[in-house]
């Protein structure tokens, strides 16, 4: 998974948590907490629902890595690699 | 013969409309059962059933908004078994002829997600959507769409409440191009549009300034330090995958809830006096996406183990947001806590929900300096808040209180 694909998956996985979240308009560096309102109920479902597509699991002292969009896909195309090897 | 009536869902609910029976003539229910979906102002709610018996006769279509205490269904006592497990029923409230409307106060909802115009727009099909996609209708009407192949969505109800019936699915099957095209001429009333943001507003407010008019609030605050809690979080989740991970409210809800229990004065209900609640059934504070706020109740929260309560605060919140809550969740909580901490706040002085008599609210958990046996160290705090009625209890009881959920805290593998 590059982190374009990262990126779509992301879209996917938030439109179920927070469906009026278009993430084609928002730039790389939006916060999801913020930007997007989500709440840490929200972002412990975020995770779980990318362990649960993917096999990714991230540990809470990585979180701050996923705090925005770009970090997000980054961390999630770099972990997809690892995962697959 | 059992009478099963419109519960009150909240002390702001004066009226409400059922959506949707799950139930008919005939069927066996017990205690708890799923009878009805209901339409309030601020949810949708799944009505359980008071006693066990056989429903006897549905009295009320949907898509009519009855007021609270309105008898829906006649329930026949099922044999001597039902009998006896029947007596729990919560109170039936009758709405106060001061309060009596016969009109909603404001025009009533379309789907959330979408804001509404407080009024139909003519040019649009008056349709009334009460979540994703879900259309008011009656059950025949819902049969024939779906043995005609249309689309519920796009029918224009001419029912109360703007419902759709039988002969609009007719209509839209022998005419359709025409009830598409078919305005809502002089039938506002009958075809109205609801707005949940404006009607949830108005519940709120209402709520709100009872509240303030009558509940005499003193407010007390207090820091607690989380160091221990977070770290046995941290240690707990780092060993679970994501779905079982544990979230600091967890913690926070869990010992409020065990020092409800033991601070009698905080957790009940006021009515006339003073009645202290037997069990803790913790309100938490669910903001909506689009705006508003609900608070259902976790029962028997000091009962539950940590993985239970995170479980039941984690469903709780999906099904608030997706307008699933149930009756027995919106009825009776006994004390509320919000949780304001991840909107980044310091602290939150809440406004008590009548008739309960206290609101604890937490802030959001900062790295602070802190002093801890004469060193100073930066540490995980949190700002909790206590606002109580002084009807029930004094700053005294108030202040044991804070203190025990900070002493609670401090031991976190013991909660």
């Amino acid at each position: 998974m590059n982190t374009s694909d990262a990126r779509s998956l992301l879209a996917r996985l938030l439109h179920r948590i927070a469906p009026e979240i278009d993430l084609v308009t928002v730039d790389d560096d939006a916060l999801l907490r913020d930007d997007f309102d989500l709440d840490s109920m929200d972002f412990l479902n975020l995770v779980t629902a990318l362990h649960d597509e993917t096999g990714i699991e991230v540990p809470e002292r990585d979180y701050p890595q996923l705090a925005t969009v770009g970090g997000f896909s980054a961390y999630v195309a770099s972990a997809s690699a690892s995962h697959s090897r | 013969m059992g009478e099963f009536r419109l519960p009150s869902l909240g002390a702001d609910m004066e009226v409400g409309t059922i959506i949707e029976w799950r139930v008919r003539p005939g069927d066996r229910v017990h205690r708890g059962d799923i009878v009805a979906f209901v339409d309030t102002e601020k949810s949708d709610i799944e009505v359980e059933v008071f006693e066990d018996g056989i429903i006897e006769a549905l009295l009320i279509e949907p898509g009519i908004q009855v007021p609270v205490g309105t008898v829906l269904a006649r329930i026949a006592p099922a044999g001597e078994a039902g009998r006896s497990a029947a007596p729990a029923a919560p109170p039936v409230a009758t709405p106060a002829p001061t309060k009596r409307r016969t009109k909603r106060p404001t025009p009533k909802l379309l789907t959330p997600k979408r804001p509404a115009p407080n009024r139909p727009t003519p040019e649009r099909p008056a349709t009334i959507r009460a979540g994703d996609g879900f259309v008011r209708a009656s059950p025949l009407a819902r049969r024939r769409a779906a043995a005609a192949g249309v689309d519920l969505t796009d029918a224009r109800g001419s029912g109360p409440s703007g419902a759709v019936l039988a002969t609009d699915v007719e209509q839209m099957t022998t005419r359709p191009s025409e009830a598409r095209r078919s305005t809502t001429p002089a039938a506002p009333e009958r075809a109205s549009v609801v707005d949940r943001q404006g009607a949830m507003r108005h519940a709120i407010g209402a709520l709100m300034a009872r509240s303030k008019r009558e509940i005499p609030h003193y407010y007390l605050a207090t820091t607690i330090d989380l160091g221990p809690s977070m770290d046995w979080l941290a240690g707990t989740n780092v060993a679970r995958p994501p779905a079982a991970r544990l979230l600091p409210a967890a913690l926070l809800l869990k010992a409020t809830a065990i020092a409800s229990q033991r601070v009698p004065a905080m957790n009940g209900m006021f009515r006339d006096r003073f009645e202290p609640a037997s069990g803790v059934h913790l309100g938490v504070a669910i903001a909506l996406r689009g705006g508003g706020l609900i608070a259902p109740a976790i029962h028997d929260a000091d009962r539950l183990p940590l993985d239970e309560l995170m479980a039941a605060l984690r469903d709780l919140v999906q099904r608030a947001r997706a307008g699933a809550l149930r009756s027995s969740e919106m009825a009776d909580p006994t004390i509320t806590v919000t949780n304001l901490g991840d909107q980044g706040v310091d602290e939150v002085f809440g406004v008590i929900y009548p008739p309960q008599v206290s609101l604890v609210g937490f802030g959001k958990i900062a790295h602070r300096p802190w002093a801890v046996d004469g060193l100073l160290g930066v540490r995980p705090l949190v700002r909790a808040t206590l606002a109580a009625d002084h009807r029930a209890s004094d700053g005294h009881d108030g202040a044991r209180f804070l203190a025990a959920i900070d002493a609670l805290l401090q031991q976190p593998e013991a909660l």
